[in-house]
């Protein structure tokens, strides 16, 4: 173990000692670099790419096992699954962060209101958190898109709300036992308002763990947003998806094409295992005394 | 005096008053649920081809043309009545399809998490005593592939490995196969039911059914609590009182069981909480890939058909359910602590 020098004049220097150490010490960390990388690669180039357009059929080539033309074989429809599969990468990650960016800007909001003014709001923000949690969330989730109807902008709000009291009880946490710091007295003391100091003296020293719940997060809303249109919520057929297309694959299981479901769970699973790995790193760089 | 008189009781009641205002919020959400329907709900339940006058009509009957506060309380006087309105899928009460399905769903939930804490604490208590060990890899392995692992890609693949390959599993249709019969309904959990007829062929023949669903629950649930489990032991073996109780030459046993186990039992019951909002919500997805007839494929076909009623009656139970599961936790808790509530006595 290390210790990082705290002095100011090295901070930066510092901290990117600790990255590489941490880097260097836990290889896993680094394999989920390289993993999110190419996450990322193929959400941006994948649909370019792939060798076969997601949506077009052929009667000819059906449920075809893997192989050299078609790597995770076709569908029942002769619609070449890598392709699918790779495509829906742009999709599932994006449902999973708009909804995550979406609650960490209204947790934020809410959680630096409710730590900083504290009082009445404080009270009622937390009891309207604590309802929110004492539903079984994917239940909750399941509620809120049959309430407000079956889209996918509805996925998404219906994922950012129920992650929602996870932001704001850390931010909550953060600014709470800051509002009365040294620091922010003197920036208050030189004529910063309210606002001001909150948002750009205290927020800030949230962000670090804000970052590794947005990570661990990532991976669970991708599950969430999955898991919904596994049952038919959201994103509707032929859309290429990775929820939708295991629930489509789950009637070819039990007569023998496995690959029509398997690949797509592996690419959920691989994603979401990815921002799970990021999410333990980026805790070890943040805080390393939390490492279990 | 009687307050000071029962310290237990004094703690366990205020626990009780605790939950009142969780389930008043409960209520409240679920009333906006339902109120919030796309649309005009009363154009919605008078059907495609209903004119201006009827839709008047049903908006009058469902209450839709009185204020909201007013609506609400009509929403909560109906739920005390246990009225959750009508299925239009069955045409029978939501509270009767949900009180006949959800004895399934226990069943297999309650399966899952007694396997999962049989598997995940004795896991983690090893983990803890042998820490960089193989045990202390697979169990840190196994945690954070559990909780990447998506439920029902986990259901497909055991179906895939154990029926299609193997052979060693039943069919996925359901609890039982079309061969035997119901067991005579006492107390809808089949295995007991077949257990008190007694009838063991049909109690083999459920048990075989909900195998491989209630693993696949508890593969989705066994990280958490392996997880926690490590941590609070390895927290608890390194405090004070374990090297007092090491110094004073007790056995390792008796450390490791009487004094350590004991008191991270507290933090793993915590967990538990949570655990049990993970596989209410992973039990929908179980039961929609096993075809497991409970209240979470009942949601999931009704949701199909926007059988709302039946939606909103699913989501106020299941948080239900979860508010008394949390309540009982934490009175297990004051069962467990002989700090809390037990100072007097």
């Amino acid at each position: 173990m290390t210790k990082i020098s705290k002095v100011t004049t090295a901070r930066s220097q510092g901290r990117f000692d600790h990255l590489a150490y941490v880097l260097r010490e836990n290889p896993i960390t680094m394999l989920a670099f390289v993993m999110f990388g190419l996450i990322i690669l193929s959400a941006i180039f994948g649909p370019a790419l792939v060798p076969y357009d997601p949506l077009e059929t052929n009667a000819v080539k059906v449920l075809q096992p893997p192989s050299w033309d078609h790597w995770f074989g076709t569908d029942n429809v002769g619609r070449d699954v890598f392709s699918r599969v790779i495509t829906a990468t742009r999709l599932d990650l994006s449902i999973s962060v708009a909804a995550v960016a979406l609650s960490f800007v209204v947790g934020s909001v809410l959680g630096s209101i409710a730590g900083y003014w504290g009082g009445w709001l404080d009270s009622v923000l937390n009891r309207f958190f604590d309802t929110i949690m004492a539903f079984p969330l994917f239940v909750l989730a399941m509620g809120i898109v049959a309430a407000l109807g079956n889209t996918i902008e509805n996925i998404i709000y219906a994922t950012a709300i129920i992650n929602v009291p996870f932001y704001a009880r850390l931010v909550r946490a953060e600014v709470n036992i800051r509002r009365d710091a040294g620091f922010v007295r003197a920036a208050k003391l030189v004529g910063n308002s309210n606002i001001r100091v909150l948002a750009l003296h205290i927020f800030p020293n949230a962000l670090p763990p804000m970052m590794v719940q947005v990570s661990l997060n990532l991976g669970w809303a991708i599950l969430n947003a999955a898991g919904l249109s596994f049952i038919g919520l959201g994103v509707r057929p032929p859309t290429p998806e990775w929820g939708i297309m295991v629930a489509e694959g789950a009637n070819f299981i039990v007569s023998g094409e496995w690959w029509m479901a398997v690949f797509p769970g592996l690419w959920l699973m691989i994603a979401v295992f990815t921002f799970n790995l990021l999410g333990d790193g980026l805790r070890d760089i943040v805080d390393p005394r939390k490492r279990t | 005096m009687a307050a000071l008189k029962y310290p237990r009781l004094r703690a366990v009641s205020l626990r009780v008053a605790q939950s009142v205002p969780v389930v008043i919020g409960v209520v409240i959400i679920s009333f906006i649920l339902t109120r919030a329907l796309p649309g005009d709900p009363a154009v919605y339940f008078a059907g495609a081809a209903a004119d201006e006058a009827s839709i008047q009509e049903i908006r009058v009957s469902l209450g839709l043309d009185k204020p909201l506060i007013q609506q609400f309380f009509i929403y909560v006087g109906d739920l005390l009545h246990g009225d959750l309105g009508q299925s239009i899928s069955s045409g029978q009460p939501v509270v009767k399809d949900l009180a006949n399905r959800l004895p399934a769903s226990l069943e297999l939930t309650l399966t899952a998490l007694i396997l999962s804490c049989g598997i995940a604490i004795p896991l983690g208590v090893l983990a803890a005593t042998r820490p960089g060990s193989w045990i202390d890899h697979m169990c840190r392995v196994l945690v954070t592939a559990g909780v990447s692992l998506p439920t029902f890609f986990t259901g497909i693949i055991l179906i895939y490995m154990f029926y299609y390959l193997l052979g060693i599993a039943p069919p996925p249709i359901g609890r039982l196969d079309f061969i035997y019969l119901d067991p005579d309904r006492v107390t809808g959990f089949y295995l007991i039911d077949a257990a008190l007829m007694p009838d063991w062929d049909t109690w083999r023949g459920a048990a075989k059914q909900l195998v491989l669903p209630a693993i696949t629950l508890a593969l989705f649930t066994l990280a958490p609590i392996a997880r926690m489990t490590r941590a609070a032991m390895l927290t608890a073996l390194s405090s004070d009182f374990i090297r007092t109780a090491r110094a004073a030459g007790l056995s390792n046993r008796k450390i490791l069981y009487g004094y350590a186990f004991r008191n991270a039992l507290l933090p793993i019951i915590t967990t538990l909480g949570m655990v049990f909002s993970f596989a209410l919500g992973a039990n929908v997805l179980v039961e929609k890939v096993f075809a497991w007839p409970g209240i979470g494929s009942y949601a999931v076909e009704a949701l199909v058909v926007s059988d709302y009623a039946a939606v909103q009656g699913f989501v106020l139970a299941m948080a239900l359910l979860f508010v008394a599961l949390n309540l009982a936790i934490d009175l297990l808790y004051t069962v467990i602590d002989p700090r809390i509530g037990f100072a007097a006595k």
